[in-house]
């Protein structure tokens, strides 16, 4: 449907469609961007007019055949860079094993990061220890960086009595403070301009902390996306604003959140640097978040990025995508696999061997069994048991107030 | 006739009316392509085109705007919110402007937006896929409040918001898509044989503003909407009781001769709603049942809610209000 002019009436305003829908064949068109393209100025200094080819071009690190080069280059250490791995692979196969006990009504509902490992786990790697993470649901391997137990996540999955927010909150909705991590709120967008306040608490209290927090391309739809945009540019303080384009919003093609092609631009006008990154490649997108924690310590303020990927799997573990995309879609993004093209790099740089990663993911797969059979003895949502009945009522104000403390008794439990 | 459940019922409403009114549009996240993450509006882009049933962009306050625009200039927007818990970043664009265009304008304006949207729990949604906010729209003149709770009356009660000139707020009890939902989360029947899922596939009203008697008896009213009427009904099943069952289907404007005249005849009142007790829109049944039946009541009435607190994942079946609840709140009215 386009609103095209006739005699002077409009045939109806404009309503885009996905490009392509089942039954077609999945296409992209391929990529031009190459590791050469695009230099790295100085975090200290630019201006947003310095990045404007960053955001309409792609920061790539890796080519198509794993060779690292150009600019934004991170000179990781294979040590590192293994480790990157190892917590992707074991997002995977966490994910995979989550995806099995929702089947079977251990946990209610599930959402996976296939195709998105890199973003979270990256990202934060290339962070201080203490700064802040303000996550969506699609960015959980933020906490195998920061040393969260596996048990204590499947708690969380499974509402059992472990569950450290009290079976309160839907699978997920992770809370980790220990980690940094703030708590995951369902409604989409909401953390996006919270975290522009985190960061001038951070600021005002004179902290070198910074602040970084992931939307959705759907999501940036939301109001709190134009919130957060506006406050940052106008307050300068040390956040990191990520829109991670996965092409998708449920059912929903990112045509419809956007008119444009491109989520970085958008950035530029308000003065704060932009960057687009490409989401599947590891080093590319450590870099560029490095840059913008520079910046950030600089005291130069915001830094916007959008992270171009493609999110592979379903919604979630409600939803069914081959009833509204090609179901091989994924296979033809042109950014590949995250994890296979991080583990082709290694491999090139004689630092890693199939063999090694075909024994790393039966280790990982055991440690996670091993995690998983741990929790269930906490119990599972399924069979209980959950978390006392008494947890409904406290901790919904500091102290518990006479009416509700009335009506925990009317329930006697 | 035809046996429908309650999404296909919805469906069917749409339908007649994206067939009866070229003025009648839909729009919301996932409704047009999908045919909604509840599959409602399923079949309807197909078949109507996507000028008129579309995708929205995620973000409700955008999305109620254009209802709000489009319903001014002459359209007649079906808009629909994916959980009632997402309103609240449409709340002003609802609150302050729908509700008093017609007003603040001296009547030279007026918006007539159906705002559809699934609420309640009882599918272990937690905090945010569960929430039943129909006391934050009873509190603000100007919309009308209809809350469907089986395929029969959601589809005259839509039928009959899509044609008023008031914007309404229309919510869907989710947890009685596919079956009624007795309080038991085991027994999960479907609509099949029901005796309302028999749904003629033509266009039929039920005003706004009339409740149904779903069950007669004598000796004590009990009022409920949404899910809590099934609920309710096995609740007085359980507590043995003869009680005439009022689904109140409108919550604004209410049936005040339905209630009135039940409450008069059996002395004893007893009101079920799973959102929170405080402000919840039980109090404002109960404060009106007592001024205008006072001299008739033999007893306190009864509230029996959801508690007020946050809506729990795990421990969802200690929240909601069950059959229990319901029975013993019934006996306690007739103590002497
Ligand atoms: C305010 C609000 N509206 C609607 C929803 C329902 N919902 C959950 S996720 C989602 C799509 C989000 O897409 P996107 O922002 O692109 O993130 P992605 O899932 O692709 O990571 C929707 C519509 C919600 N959670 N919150
Ligand atoms: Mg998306």
């Amino acid at each position: 449907m386009t609103g095209e002019a006739q005699d002077g009436r409009l045939d109806g305003f404009t309503v885009p469609d996905a490009p392509r829908r089942p039954g077609e064949q999945a296409h992209f068109e391929p990529w031009t961007f190459t590791p050469q393209d695009l230099n790295r100025p100085d975090p200290k200094t630019c201006t947003s007019a310095d990045t404007s080819e960053h955001a309409s071009g792609l920061v790539r690190v890796l080519d198509d055949d794993g060779i690292a080069s150009g600019a934004w280059h991170p000179n990781l250490s294979p040590d590192e860079l293994r480790q990157g791995l190892e917590m992707m692979c074991r997002l995977r196969i966490f994910d995979d094993r989550m995806m099995k006990m929702q089947r079977t009504g251990k946990l209610s509902f599930y959402m996976r990061s296939l195709g998105e490992e890199a973003i979270a786990i990256s990202q934060t790697m290339a962070l201080q220890e203490h700064d802040w993470l303000f996550p969506t649901y699609r960015q959980p391997g933020c906490q195998f960086v920061r040393g969260r137990s596996m048990v204590s996540m499947i708690n969380h999955c499974i509402g059992n009595v472990e569950d450290n927010v009290k079976g309160r909150q839907m699978p997920v909705h992770y809370t980790y403070r220990e980690g940094h991590y703030i708590s995951v709120s369902s409604p989409v967008g909401t953390q996006f301009s919270q975290a522009v306040g985190v960061a001038m608490a951070s600021a005002y209290k004179g902290e070198d902390q910074a602040t970084i927090t992931w939307i959705g391309d759907g999501a940036s739809a939301e109001g709190d996306y134009h919130y957060a945009v506006n406050f940052a540019s106008i307050f300068k303080p040390p956040v990191i604003l990520c829109v991670v384009n996965n092409q998708w919003a449920i059912s929903t093609h990112r045509h419809f959140a956007s008119g444009g092609n491109n989520f970085a631009t958008r950035a530029l006008p308000y003065g704060i640097p932009s960057f687009r990154v490409d989401g599947n490649d590891f080093l590319a997108l450590y870099s560029v978040t490095k840059w913008a924690r520079e910046r950030a310590s600089a005291g130069m303020g915001a830094t916007h990025i959008e992270i171009l990927t493609y999110r592979a799997g379903a919604h979630s573990s409600s939803d069914d995508a081959s009833l509204y995309r090609p179901a091989d879609e994924h296979e033809h993004w042109p950014g590949g696999d995250p994890i296979d093209r991080l583990k082709n790099h290694l491999i090139t740089t004689g630092e890693w061997s199939e063999e090694k990663q075909i024994a790393l993911e039966q280790q990982l797969d055991e440690e996670v069994v091993a995690a998983y059979k741990e929790a269930v003895t906490h119990g599972d949502l399924a069979n209980g048991p959950w978390p006392p009945a008494s947890t409904i009522f406290t901790e919904v104000y500091e102290e518990v107030p006479w009416h509700i403390q009335e009506q925990r008794e009317e329930l006697g439990k | 006739m035809t046996e429908m459940n309650m999404i296909q019922s919805l469906n069917s409403a749409l339908n007649n009316m994206l067939e009866s009114d070229p003025n009648v549009l839909i729009f919301g996240e996932d409704v047009g392509y999908f045919g909604g993450v509840f599959r409602v509006t399923d079949g309807l882009q197909e078949k109507h085109g996507s000028n008129r049933v579309f995708d929205a962009p995620l973000a409700e306050g955008g999305i109620a705007a254009i209802a709000f625009g489009m319903g001014l200039n002459g359209l007649r927007p079906v808009m629909e919110i994916q959980f009632a818990d997402y309103i609240f970043p449409a709340y002003d664009q609802i609150v302050n402007e729908m509700a008093k265009l017609r007003h603040r304008s001296g009547g030279e304006f007026s918006t007539p937006v159906t705002i559809r949207t699934p609420a309640g729990g009882g599918i272990k949604g937690g905090h945010h896929h569960s929430q039943s906010p129909e006391g934050q729209f009873t509190h603000t003149p100007g919309i009308k409040v209809v809350y469907c709770s089986n395929p029969y009356n959601a589809k005259g009660l839509l039928i009959s918001a899509i044609e008023c000139n008031d914007p309404v707020v229309f919510f869907e009890p989710k947890r009685c898509y596919r079956g009624p939902f007795y309080g038991d989360p085991h027994n999960v029947p479907t609509w099949k044989g029901h005796q309302y899922s028999d749904v003629p596939e033509e266009h039929y009203t039920i005003p706004i503003g009339e409740a149904n008697m779903v069950m007669e008896g004598d000796k004590c009213t009990v009022i409920a909407w949404g899910a809590m009427v099934h609920v309710a009904e096995q609740g007085i099943k359980d507590s043995g009781i003869s009680c005439d069952l009022i689904d109140l289907q409108s919550l604004i404007p209410w049936d005040k001769d339905a209630v009135v005249n039940s409450v008069k005849k059996t002395g004893r009142c007893v009101i079920v709603h799973e959102a929170p007790k405080t402000s919840g829109f039980g109090a404002e049944m109960s404060a009106s049942v007592q001024e205008r039946c006072f001299y008739h009541l033999e007893n306190p009435i009864e509230r029996v809610t959801g508690w007020d607190t946050p809506f729990p994942h795990s421990t969802e079946w200690d929240y909601l209000p069950n059959p229990q609840r319901i029975a013993d709140a019934i006996k306690r009215t007739q103590e002497d």
